[in-house]
């Protein structure tokens, strides 16, 4: 290895011109090549085209936009080396708690009856800094008490889970006023989806923030001696997840009209799948919101493609289950192969 | 010819093969590591029924040799033979079952698992039911215990023991492989007084029953209350072998640090100015206890001690990373408190630390990321945001300045040569502009070439006025670099020198009493 360094002995060329590929282009392609194999699968058996229906494609990002919201603060979780398991529970408790507060005077079974009719920025609010505040918590006792995230977040997720049930006692809350549904209308999820995404791009990328989350999972200690105070953006990280799992549950609860115990479940994992297929390493310090966002279309592609080609339910699990480890085990070589380059 | 491993056993049970002179021998081993040579054509020779120290300064090859003659690394050159048989030990495993059986510095029992557990583990006992037998298990750790003379339950569970208990537990096990040659690395290096006479009384029993051992250490008085034989290493060679009852300490100390400065450091003459640094009677209240200096500007201020010091422990509470529980720090007479890295930095410390790996790279980050980051933390930000233009260009002077061999500042640092790695380390403390500048172990572990750019960086520095702190195991560097120095011996500091009046057998004698 040593050798090959000293080759170019020519003491520091500037920028050699050829960067990698980044990693995104090449889930792209995977992302295209999953399309093109329904488009063909499609024209052979159904006699129909997967791509050249712009409604369904509408319908698949708009499935995805929830998971995907969740998925962009997972990706900076896992860069920082943890994980977060509660992301989904998160989406039912602010889903529940949200909705509670935009309830119409005109339903009669009101939660909250004094508090009806309210501004559509209350219950928002309300969403998210329930979502902030389990957030905070989990990055509070990953950070202080030092356990490590993978139990800090699962408490998270059964805790949340219970209070959504506990809330209304099972009770769905439904009612919702228009101004509040609005959010959840025609495109708007997927607006919300990828102005998040920008934002978090950007930060990653720009910011400190983003600069000092890479850090922390590429080597804790050395970033503590580099003078970042790793607690503390621990718990910002965390934050920021919880807020984006927030608006993820305001966004559910507008969509579907409605709130119910059950929203979100088992979104955590499709969350970390997004993140894992779109190359974030599990290991941290790695990782790519543009990857994240091109997962999540993986996913959302699988999933209509298989309703598309009107294929058992059953088998979208099987084959999702092998993708997320495949793109795992194509991640471990990749990364080997880049450590010895 | 070599024996394979699976005749091992066979050579082993042949306790019979006799009057081979030596019991355990290595002839012209090399061991070569990726830019250093550990060991070059060393031997070593091991009677039966003896204690054989080892003496050597840090990086010496003692523990390489030892890791080799116990199948944990395999040599690139050179013969090993048990009782006169030539071998080759492919494994730990295979090390002990031959009869070679190690006790390291770190002890590696299972916490959460008995003391007999723990012995005869992968060995269990087993009834006729094919399960583990615990009462006969029980029976025979007691045997083998009262054999030894140590008194433990084999009952108790390992987490319970004080680390002198799980020494001995250690050495139960290795004796329960009817080991001949039993290896030590610093084993009083955490017993009391009172825990170190009953290992040695346990190594007198084992002696008398006809067993090798290998004792490193790093304690004179040591060598002579239990060592039969010592033999000496320096720099990855081999330098002699005598009896301990025929030479005096200062001989020893002479045999360890002999060597000649080869490499001339370019230690230039600075004016040196006002203190800048000043401790008083700091205490971690664990490795260091009431240490006092000044560091003026323009000086480099060296600090020598042997592993374990505390050197690298002082460094790391100035700089904030382990709190202090006593004493102050001063910079440029006022009395600052520094809590974490980031007031350290803030006041305008540096900290190269030690273990690159560890707590200095981002290994899977680039050149460019691992770079910037300490500078972050107070410049190169506008309206929230990294000025990335500012940031790179300044990195690129940085390491045209510091000569960095690399393809492009977006290589991963871990596909960097250890020298290459250690100069953007420090190109990431030099863009924080420091005024006071620490660095442990600055060269270990990087060629020549890198390392002698790094001294002359160095005093480039000072020349600037920066106070450069210097830890350093290695003898000439500390020796050609620092105008003074500080020697640490457990966690105390024994003595300060100048550069006029330093020398290597003075630096050795504060450093192990």
């Amino acid at each position: 290895m040593d050798a090959n360094l000293e080759k170019p002995s020519t003491v520091y060329e500037r920028r050699a011109g050829k960067r990698r590929m980044p990693t995104e282009v090449t889930i792209f392609l995977v992302l295209v090549g999953i399309a093109l194999v329904y488009e063909i699968l499609g024209w052979i058996f159904i006699g129909q085209s997967f791509l050249l229906n712009p409604q369904r494609l509408t319908i698949m990002i708009l499935q995805v936009s929830v998971i995907g919201i969740i998925a962009v603060g997972v990706t900076q979780v896992i860069i920082t080396g943890g994980i977060d398991l509660s992301s989904g529970s998160v989406v039912g408790m602010t889903a529940m708690i949200a909705a509670s507060f935009a309830q119409s005077a005109s339903w009669s079974r009101a939660l909250y009856p004094t508090l009806t009719d309210m501004p559509f920025i209350v219950p928002v609010a309300v969403g998210l800094l329930i979502g902030l505040a389990a957030g905070f918590v989990n990055g509070w006792l990953i950070a202080k008490t030092k356990i490590p995230p993978f139990i800090a977040t699962l408490g998270m997720m059964v805790t949340a889970r219970g209070i959504s049930k506990w809330y209304t006692k099972g009770q769905p809350v439904s009612g919702l006023t228009e101004q509040f549904t609005f959010v959840g209308t025609g495109i708007w999820p997927v607006v919300v989806f990828l102005t998040v995404a920008v934002i978090f791009h950007i930060a990653l990328r720009y910011t400190r923030y983003g600069k000092f989350t890479y850090a922390i999972g590429a080597n804790p200690q050395a970033a503590r001696v580099s003078g970042i105070n790793v607690e503390a953006h621990l718990i910002k990280v965390y934050a920021v997840a919880g807020l984006l799992a927030g608006l993820a549950g305001v966004v559910t609860a507008a969509r579907a009209q409605t709130a119910q115990a059950g929203m979100g479940v088992m979104y955590e994992l499709d969350a970390i799948a997004a993140a894992v297929i779109g190359g974030t390493s599990l290991v941290g310090g790695l990782g790519r919101i543009t990857g994240t966002v091109i997962g999540t279309l993986i996913l959302g592609t699988m999933t209509s493609g298989f309703t598309f080609l009107r294929i058992d339910a059953f088998y979208q699990e099987i084959v999702k289950g092998v993708i997320i480890v495949a793109a795992v085990v194509i991640d471990v070589y990749r990364q080997k192969k880049k450590r010895k380059a | 010819m070599p024996v394979s491993s699976s005749t091992m056993a066979a050579v082993h049970a042949s306790r019979a093969v006799p009057n081979a002179e030596y019991l355990l021998s290595a002839e012209g081993v090399r061991k070569d590591f990726p830019g250093v040579v550990a060991l070059d054509n060393v031997q070593f020779r091991l009677r039966r029924g003896t204690v054989h120290a080892l003496m050597g300064e840090n990086g010496a090859g003692k523990s390489t040799l030892m890791k080799i003659l116990s199948g944990i690394y395999t040599p690139d050159k050179g013969i090993i033979r048990l009782k006169g048989q030539e071998i080759q030990l492919e494994s730990p495993l295979d090390a002990l079952q031959s009869g070679i059986a190690m006790i390291h510095q770190e002890l590696n029992l299972m916490p959460y698992m008995t003391v007999a557990e723990n012995i005869w583990i992968r060995r269990e006992p087993l009834n006729r039911f094919g399960l583990v037998d615990h009462s006969e298990m029980y029976r025979m750790t007691d045997n083998l215990l009262r054999r030894l003379n140590i008194d433990l339950d084999p009952e108790t569970e390992v987490r319970y023991l004080s680390v002198a208990n799980r020494q001995m537990v250690e050495i139960a096990k290795a004796v329960s492989y009817n080991s001949d040659v039993l290896i030590m690395d610093e084993p009083t290096s955490a017993l009391t007084e009172r825990e170190v006479g009953h290992l040695f009384q346990i190594i007198r029993d084992l002696r008398a029953q006809g067993i090798g051992i290998v004792y490193i250490t790093h304690k004179m008085n040591e060598l002579f209350e239990i060592a039969d034989e010592f033999s000496v290493f320096r720099d990855g060679r081999y330098i002699g072998t005598h009896a301990s009852r025929e030479v005096t300490r200062d001989d020893i100390i002479r045999m360890m640090v002999g060597r000649e400065i080869t490499q001339m450091f370019p230690k230039e003459e600075v004016p040196i100015g006002d203190v800048i640094l000043s401790v008083n009677g700091l205490s971690d209240g664990c490795y260091f206890k009431d240490v006092s200096f000044e560091v003026r500007a323009g000086e480099i201020f060296g600090i020598a001690g042997l592993v374990g010091s505390g050197r690298s422990n002082v460094a790391e509470t100035i700089f904030g990373v382990t709190p202090a529980v006593a004493g102050t720090i001063a910079i440029d007479g006022k009395t600052v408190n520094i809590d974490s890295a980031t007031t350290a930095i803030a006041n305008g410390m540096a900290f190269l630390t030690e273990d690159r790996k560890d707590t200095g790279c981002l290994l899977i980050l680039s050149v460019l990321e691992n770079m910037q980051i300490a500078v972050l933390q107070n410049r190169f930000i506008k309206a929230g945001f990294v000025q990335e233009k500012q940031i790179e260009e300044c990195c690129e002077r940085m390491a045209k300045r510091l000569r960095v061999k690399t393809p492009n500042l977006q290589e991963r640092i871990e596909n960097l040569s250890g020298g290459n790695q250690q100069k953007v380390l420090i190109g990431r403390w030099l863009l924080t502009n420091p005024r006071i500048l620490i660095l442990d172990e600055p060269t270990r572990g990087i060629d020549v070439g890198a390392k002698a750019e790094i001294h002359r960086l160095v005093t480039e520095l000072v020349r600037s006025g920066v106070a450069v702190i210097m830890i350093s195991s290695e003898m000439p560097e500390i020796l050609g670099m620092s105008d003074r120095i500080m020697v640490m011996h457990e966690g105390h500091v024994t003595g300060f020198l100048d550069r006029a009046e330093a020398d290597q057998v003075k630096i050795m004698e504060l450093a192990a009493q």
